[in-house]
């Protein structure tokens, strides 16, 4: 019962004075985020300010300039790379397959570090597989070829397989991206469904603010001068911080799902 | 019998399993067309009955003595060209690459060559090839660390760089080398398995290669997503590319040191393999040893065999046999789609 508290109670990760740096150029200095179980955090920026970076590095996949990460109370540095893909599950922005295969073969390989070496999928895998996809709105799309899946289906397939990782920590790169309205909502929906059942945390880089303020409890601000502001969604999101952060006039309208930004 | 329905997921790898079964069953063929086939015909029933007491003694000397070390010399070599052209297309992450793209043939090539050209014979001609397989190697690595990246093209880039440096070696070579030695320096070039003396080396690495590469099987599925997908699920990418790459090498080097470049089973059995559903490297990696041992276990024979006078280089079958099948699997993998 103890342990079950703790675990509630510890962060997912938490960085202390990191520095973002992207080829030898320091981007954001000082940056203090925790991530606790239930969150979740919308990053926004200008393309290039660094949302990418922070996730990577969040990842540990790439080095950290200077500070500290800690997944799970245990700095980053000291886990091994297969109990790390544990705790934090990565969805790219960009995806490559020299091979494509099937669908299920495809998503199947997102249970990578819960097999030990030689260890086949179970029975189990292949039905979190099927419900992952049936999660992420393809049903029966199992045996179908990668090569015939559109952008939209193959943008949800790999959130599938970043699904059936389970982490306790999801950095998404854009999970949103090449998907229509409806499917935006379904991952969404989903992706909050998953943190308030499962207690993960999840920070996912937006384009759009609109989904931010429907479905983040929090926001990270990376701003191009190096200033960063995090916080509540609510306490953060107004029209002068969007204007500063986009360079862009902003107009907010209210309307029955909350307030709708629009650039002018 | 259980009147519980067969979960598709486990149908599907049992379909995978029977696959490869079927080849297995086809490299047996091969052995047995191997052993029986040459210059003395050997029917299969008396194949069979080798150690009776009333066996042609002549016989049983010809299949235990020459046939059987040279049929185990095909298979090892075209297995470990297969598994090693595997391991380079994950660790390249680029389809067209082969055992021999990175030059490590070349610099076999070149040193057997030169200690061919200076008189040297047999077991020298080996060492010196392996060598040469092994320099090749260290240089390309060294080259394309460069400043610690370690990136797949640049890996790539360095290594087509150095096999055509290993090329011009090599024509340099030839244009220079006395009348006398130049057939048997080309039928080098094209891959010969009339070469080999010594079948144990070559065994040997296959069979520890093949474990290897069966314990690393899953890994080899997450790499070939790319280096970050594969570091977020939880592979140590520098280790794991520096172990294939160093195992590649050590393999394709045996294969070259036995039979020559022999060309086209490195870069097709994967692919024909991945054409017949075996995506998954832990059913391709046995699939290749089978399909890689049992095409090179063929060709070998009709190449022995299919003039009396005379023995084709091994490497000119592989290409004829290969070509057809590959590209017939192809078309219909297209129509299919």
């Amino acid at each position: 019962m103890t342990a079950q508290q703790q675990k509630t109670i510890s962060p997912h990760i938490e960085c202390t004075e990191m520095q973002l740096t992207i080829a030898g150029r320091v981007l954001y200095d000082n940056i203090n985020l925790s991530l606790n179980p239930g969150e979740i955090w919308a990053v926004l920026g200008l393309n290039g300010a660094g949302k990418t970076t922070l996730l990577h590095t969040l990842a540990g996949i790439r080095p950290v300039g200077a500070g500290q990460i800690m997944i799970n109370n245990k700095p980053i540095e000291q886990w091994t790379r297969i109990e790390l893909a544990k705790q934090v599950g990565l969805l790219l922005q960009t995806q490559q397959d020299p091979f494509p295969g099937k669908v299920i073969e495809h998503v199947l390989i997102g249970r990578h570090p819960h097999l030990r070496a030689m260890q086949w999928e179970s029975q189990q895998d292949y039905q979190l597989a099927q419900q992952a996809l049936s999660m992420v709105g393809l049903t029966n799309f199992e045996n179908r070829s990668l090569q015939t899946l559109s952008g939209g289906e193959y943008q949800r397939m790999v959130i599938a397989m970043v699904l059936v990782q389970q982490p306790n920590c999801f950095l998404l790169d854009e999970p949103v991206n090449h998907l229509d309205w409806q499917h935006q909502h379904q991952i969404l929906n989903t992706l909050v469904t998953i943190a308030n059942k499962q207690s993960s945390s999840i920070l996912m880089a937006l384009h759009d603010v609109n989904l931010a303020a429907r479905y983040c409890s929090h926001c990270l601000m990376l701003f191009d001068d190096g200033e960063i502001a995090m916080g509540k969604t609510t306490d953060l999101l107004d029209s002068e911080r969007l204007e500063q952060l986009y360079h862009t006039p902003i107009t907010t309208i209210d309307s029955p799902h909350g307030q709708v930004f629009i650039p002018n | 019998m259980t009147n519980e329905t067969p979960h598709p997921f486990t149908t599907s790898r049992y379909t995978s399993y029977r696959r490869i079964a079927l080849l297995g069953l086809i490299c047996l063929i091969s052995f047995v067309v191997a052993l029986s086939s040459g210059n003395i015909d050997i029917s299969f029933a008396e194949l069979f009955n080798l150690f009776d007491e009333n066996a042609n003694p002549l016989h049983a000397q010809v299949v235990l003595e020459l046939r059987l070390p040279r049929m185990t010399h095909a298979f090892s070599t075209g297995a470990l060209l297969a598994l090693a052209g595997a391991l380079m297309q994950v660790l390249l992450r680029n389809p067209l690459a082969d055992p021999y793209i990175l030059g490590i043939s070349g610099g076999a090539a070149f040193a057997a060559l030169l200690a061919i050209v200076f008189g040297l014979v047999g077991l020298s001609v080996s060492v010196a090839a392996f060598i040469g397989a092994m320099s090749a190697m260290l240089l390309v690595f060294g080259l394309s660390r460069g400043q610690g990246s370690w990136t797949a093209s640049r890996l790539l880039l360095t290594g087509v760089v150095l096999a055509s440096g290993w090329g011009a070696a090599i024509s340099f070579i030839l244009s220079i080398a006395p009348d006398n030695k130049l057939r048997s320096l080309i039928f080098w070039l094209m891959g010969d398995l009339s070469f080999a003396s010594n079948i144990w080396p070559a065994l040997i690495t296959l069979v520890i290669g093949f474990v290897i590469c069966l314990y690393f099987a899953r890994n080899l599925n997450v790499l070939s997503l790319g280096a970050e997908q594969a570091q977020s699920l939880g592979l140590a990418i520098n280790r794991f590319r520096w172990q294939l790459y160093l195992l590649a090498s050590i393999m394709t080097a045996m294969a070259v040191v036995q039979a020559g470049s022999v060309g086209f089973i490195g870069l097709i059995i994967p692919h024909l393999l991945r054409l017949i559903g075996l995506r998954d490297y832990r059913l391709l990696i046995p699939a290749a040893v089978l399909a890689g041992g049992g095409l090179l276990v063929f060709a070998d024979t009709v190449a022995r065999s299919a003039f009396t006078d005379a023995s084709l280089p091994v490497g000119v079958l592989t290409a004829a046999m290969g070509v057809p099948i590959f590209i017939f699997l192809l078309y219909r993998g297209v129509k299919s789609v």
